[in-house]
């Protein structure tokens, strides 16, 4: 039986949609289609040029001034080539493996008594030293940035997780708005455009 | 922008006529030529863009080399800049200091004094230099200036647009783009320096229109035709594997758009290949049109210096009707 899968692309410039629709090509590991939903002549260009290459058949619907369905079919599994085989950047979503990212957005673990969410907030950085698949991303900001300073309860496990790889980086708009940012002690200092686009390219966000 | 937006807006607007202002942008050229002496030219030209790598040391390179380049496209010497910085508040002052420390010493390099600039706050950040440079007027060159009978020499490679689209789709790593950050960074100096007591006719340097763009407007300006030999051209690794996957940026289709219609390629052209012609560069190489002798002259001195110079095509009298560059296998 053939399966199909379909993927989101609108919005997203090139070479996401190709990148995305590759993914797809790949967890479909077999017969099927991948319908990739588009929303520029150059995603849809691209696309094809991709299919084509991969000896897939690309057929395409307009659906409106700003929106296209890309049907990309093949008849056997397509080899992908995979760049980061180890990493992150082609990975099956299905099985769970890929990219992780945590996303930390305030140094108080749930709702309810703070103090006990300061606690919970430290057992949860603890526990994620302790997992056998490490996060490639942690992200804090907004109440997480103080997680990352000097005097930070949680210093020497980030420290840790940056000595393993894991990326660590804060916002730099919230460490400049509660006045920390000369105070940074671990990992870098990102922007906006940096945590959306983490979020968007990672298999699973997680939040504490 | 896309070129043809750009030409619908500019042909609007009013201007002030100046005997002086011998090159505007009435001649799609690279740079302003106004005339301050007998046979002494000033020549300005400004450009920006944000950034295509992280490391902000590299950009501030890469966009000096470019912003320069304008200069010696039209044959000229920079003299002095001024730094044009937007950067978000985020990113800090060290970022802003290493971006302008890798645009000060690409003008060092250049002998190009900063004399200025200015800074503003804004959501993405951006760097150029609105570079001035002089030129002896019977030595300026004009992308208009090609012949019948020359030959044409490129001295970079080509397919950075994609390269780079690539990296941020993370099918390339950075580290193996090396050799493309490297030849952006690299001045177009040397090719300018090097025609000391040589004939050259027309040049251009090669940026956002493409290989085929820019060819196509040194023809037009010319009235000449431009035959492309694509095998010539050198490209930077994985370009045509890239092009082949779709991954190509939105500039290279907008492009293959403005002048595919005055462009004839051949059927047998490697695939991808147009893709890569037409894909738009970040401080490319400079194409020049000379006499055969004197191109191969040229060649054999960037070669000793180690820069590339690559005769990719030649240049024919335009047919009447016919396309103004012919793009062969």
């Amino acid at each position: 039986m053939s399966t199909k899968i379909e993927v989101n692309a609108m919005g997203d410039a090139c070479p996401l949609p190709v990148v995305k629709t590759l993914k797809a090509l790949k967890q479909l590991d077999g017969e099927g289609a991948v319908v990739t939903s588009v929303d520029n002549e150059t995603a849809v260009k691209n696309i094809s040029k991709m299919a084509q290459e991969k000896g897939c058949t690309a057929s395409v619907e307009k659906i409106s001034d700003a929106e296209w369905h890309v049907t990309v079919a093949t008849a056997g599994a397509v080899a992908v080539a995979d760049p980061e085989q180890d990493g992150a950047a082609f990975c099956d979503a299905s099985t769970g493996k890929g990219e992780l990212v945590i996303s930390v957005y305030t140094d108080c673990m749930g709702r309810g008594d703070d103090e006990l969410g300061h606690k919970l907030m430290k057992a949860f950085i603890f526990a994620v030293t302790q997992q056998e698949e490490l996060p490639a991303t942690m992200l804090f900001y907004n109440g997480g940035a103080k997680l990352t300073v000097e005097g930070s309860p949680v210093l020497d496990d980030l420290k840790g997780l940056a000595e393993q790889g894991v990326e660590i980086l804060t916002c730099g708009t919230c460490l400049d708005h509660y006045g920390i940012k000369d105070q940074l002690a671990v990992g870098e200092v990102t922007n906006m455009y940096v945590i959306v686009e983490k979020m968007e390219q990672a298999v699973r966000v997680v939040r504490p | 922008m896309a070129p043809g937006a750009l030409a619908q807006v500019l042909g609007d607007l009013p201007n002030v006529h100046n005997d002086n202002l011998l090159v505007g942008f009435d001649t799609s050229d690279d740079a302003s030529v106004f005339r301050v002496g007998e046979n002494l030219g000033l020549v300005q030209s400004i450009d920006f863009f944000p950034p295509m790598v992280d490391d902000p040391f590299l950009f501030g390179q890469i966009a000096a080399a470019n912003s320069l380049s304008d200069i010696y496209a039209m044959g000229g010497r920079p003299s002095h800049a001024m730094n044009l910085l937007c950067i978000p508040s985020c990113l800090g002052v060290e970022v802003a200091g290493k971006i302008l420390a890798g645009g000060a010493d690409k003008c060092v390099e250049a002998g190009c004094s900063i004399a200025g600039g200015h800074t503003i706050n804004d959501d993405e950040p951006k760097y150029g230099l609105s570079v001035s440079g002089f030129v002896s007027l019977d030595r300026m060159l004009a992308n208009s200036g090609a012949r019948a009978g020359d030959v044409l020499l490129l001295t970079k490679a080509i397919g950075s647009g994609i390269i780079t689209t690539a990296i941020k789709g993370e099918l390339i790593e950075q580290d193996e783009a090396a050799a493309m950050f490297d030849s952006m960074r690299t001045l177009n100096e040397a090719p300018i320096r090097l025609a000391e007591g040589l004939e050259l006719h027309g040049c251009t340097d090669v940026t956002g229109f493409g290989l085929i763009g820019h060819a196509c407007e040194m023809a037009e300006g010319s009235g000449v035709q431009v035959e492309l030999a694509s095998g010539a051209v050198p490209l930077f690794d994985q370009v045509l594997d890239m092009a082949r996957l779709g991954i190509i940026p939105a500039g290279s289709y907008r492009n293959q758009d403005f002048f595919g219609p005055r462009v004839a390629a051949d059927e047998d052209l490697e695939p991808g290949m147009l893709d890569a012609l037409y894909d738009p560069q970040t401080s490319g190489g400079l194409l020049i049109a000379a006499p055969a002798a004197d191109v191969d002259e040229l060649a054999r001195r960037l070669d000793a210096e180690g820069c590339i110079a690559a005769v990719i095509g030649r240049v024919c009298e335009a047919m009447p009707g016919g396309p103004a560059v012919h793009v062969v296998r």
